[in-house]
């Protein structure tokens, strides 16, 4: 689905990004983990249209997507969500979600005079997604609560709610679990568990919780100083002796060899 | 009768020019919070863009009244006002094409769009200068006053007068419906939330499929409408003369400032708080005292607080208390 190939993101000397090539197959949940400043949410931001590549290929489908700006990303039907959840924090939860997706018949000077009728009806199907989205995110209950106001937990879902008012081919979640409750992570890996089976999304997944990550990822991909350091099922990256090294610590080895699950 | 005396005078001097000239200065504000809220950065050449738009209305007008039309007892600058919109809008998209685009594209720090903005105010300067000249242009024509002193002391029987331009009537009047507007606009419709979100959360907005140049174009057309409106208005109240409008620069953004950079609300609140301190600190309040304290306690001087060569002087003033005390402006917007 997404092919990238060779990428390198550097700012001034420092390689943020030095040579990651990785494929993120269609219908996957890929997991994509590594200690902090691995470079993980630089790749992200490449990928995503925000930061130009210094240089290397994204491809989707065969097509180069590289450097295309994040809104006609989004029009080809890809989507992130950041790692410290952004909202519109004056619109109420139903607007945040209702200004997705992209080129509305409202959206323009002209129709909003001559067109209301069109808008209307659009606005109305907007509307009523946006209902049963939150209340697929179980939150309907905050539709007229002003988003600045949620609790960080919440403002994920909303995140992730936004990736689901239109029909998102690949999602990118930047540490959906950051900040969340046990609860509240569960809701979120269901969630996307039902996105991906019954929508067909295709998820890549930014995370450090490693159970979340066994639970829903497959394959997982590793990153380390810029470079993927290993790539398979979370098992095998759980025993992988140079993942251990470089981001698992040795506690997760002992706690192995004690028969104890993690 | 004294006291009455006294407010009249008062309301002569002080108020109603106080409300007109609050209105251009919050409709000249919004402009500049329109551009900084969205595009980002602090638009010197707003002051010029006025200018510009109301040079428009001056040549239509001239136009039209050699052609023989007018809408008399109207003013016909406001006939000519939407054409000249249109001009501007053409006007300044050109500008946003050719330089203001290159610096979005290579994502140019606002210090540099804010420079850029410069040289367009030097451009502009020079281009209204060569087309209509620095001197005076005299373009209002129709009813000039509502009231006049003299009716209104026949009227009512005071010592004192009370003058309502029409100009005035007009600037204010048409500053309620434009604000009532874009309100509206900013609000309820999906292209005005597009906007907020934009100015909310510019990354966020990209990712949920706004397109940033259409959020662009409609931002230099609603500018367009307000400097061209502001501009041709302030002309028709006053006397239309380039520089003028190159001193407005000052209290415009003092008034954007003051009610909080980025924040439409803001804008006008602050329009109107500049326009009175300025209009009240520099006005000689001799005659209004000489009406409501005895004789022998009146001062003798003017009883005016500043000189008004120093005008600029209290929206400098406030400017500068309002960064020290309260950055965020009255309203809250974002902190420069």
């Amino acid at each position: 689905m997404i092919k990238i190939e060779n990428v390198h993101k550097h700012f001034g000397g420092f390689r943020a990004v030095d040579g990651a090539s990785l494929e993120i197959k269609e219908g996957s949940i890929t997991g994509l983990i590594g200690p902090n400043g691995a470079g993980k949410t630089t790749l992200f931001n490449v990928i995503a249209g925000v930061l130009p590549p210094t240089s290397g290929v994204i491809k989707m489908a065969q097509t180069d997507i590289t450097g295309l700006p994040p809104h006609e990303l989004f029009a080809q039907g890809v989507l992130r969500t950041f790692q410290i959840a952004h909202e519109f924090g004056s619109m109420t939860v139903l607007e945040n979600l209702m200004m997705v997706p992209g080129g509305q018949t409202g959206e323009s000077l002209w129709n909003t005079w001559f067109h209301r009728k069109r808008i209307a009806q659009e606005e109305a199907e907007l509307k009523e997604r946006a209902l049963d989205v939150l209340k697929f995110l179980t939150i309907d209950h905050l539709a007229e609560e002003k988003a600045g106001n949620l609790s960080g937990g919440q403002k994920k879902l909303l995140e992730l709610g936004r990736t689901m008012m239109v029909d998102a081919k690949v999602v990118f979640l930047d540490e959906v679990g950051a900040g969340v409750n046990r609860t509240l992570l569960n809701t979120i890996a269901d969630a996307i568990i039902r996105l991906n089976r019954e929508r067909g999304y295709t998820f890549c997944i930014i995370e450090h919780d490693m159970d979340f990550i066994s639970r829903l990822c497959d394959p997982v991909i590793v990153m380390a100083e810029g470079r993927v350091l290993a790539q398979g099922t979370a098992e095998e990256i759980k025993r992988n002796e140079q993942v251990i090294e470089a981001y698992l610590g040795t506690g997760i080895k002992n706690q192995k060899a004690d028969g104890v699950n993690v | 009768m004294d006291l009455l005396n006294a407010l009249v005078v008062l309301a002569n001097f002080v108020i109603i020019p106080g409300i007109a000239y609050g209105s251009t200065l919050a409709l000249g504000a919004l402009g500049i919070t329109l551009i900084y809220g969205i595009l980002r950065f602090s638009n010197f050449a707003h002051g010029d863009t006025m200018a510009f738009g109301g040079m428009f209305a001056v040549l239509g007008t001239w136009w039209l009244q050699s052609k023989g039309i007018s809408i008399a007892p109207l003013p016909t600058a406001l006939l000519v006002i939407p054409f000249a919109i249109v001009l501007m809008i053409l006007f300044l998209l050109f500008c946003d094409r050719t330089i203001y685009r290159y610096y979005r594209k290579v994502k140019a720090s606002p210090i540099i769009l804010v420079m850029a903005s410069l040289g367009i105010t030097f451009i502009m300067n020079g281009l209204v200068r060569f087309i209509i000249g620095p001197g005076e242009r005299r373009f209002a024509d129709g009813t000039r006053f509502l009231i006049s002193a003299r009716d209104f002391k026949a009227m009512t029987g005071l010592n004192e007068g009370l003058a309502i331009r029409l100009s005035q009537v007009i600037t204010f009047v048409a500053a309620i419906i434009i604000v009532a507007a874009l309100f509206w606009f900013l609000n309820k419709t999906r292209t005005g939330k597009s906007m907020r979100a934009f100015s909310d959360n510019e990354d966020l907005a990209l990712l949920s499929g706004i397109n940033p140049e259409k959020v662009v174009t409609i931002v230099w057309v609603l500018v367009a409408i307000l400097a061209t409106v502001s501009g041709t208005l302030y002309g028709l109240d006053k006397t239309y003369k380039p520089f003028t409008y190159f001193m407005l620069l000052l209290p415009m953004f003092a008034a954007a400032i003051v009610g909080g950079l980025g924040n439409p609300v803001g804008a006008i609140a602050g329009g109107f708080v500049i326009a009175f301190s300025e209009i009240f600190v520099t006005y000689a309040f001799k005659k209004f005292f000489g009406y409501i304290l005895p004789k022998d306690m009146l001062p003798s001087g003017i009883i005016q607080i500043i000189s008004t060569d120093y005008k600029f002087a209290v929206s400098f003033t406030i400017l500068v208390l309002v960064l020290l005390f309260r950055p965020t402006g009255i309203f809250k917007g974002q902190s420069i």
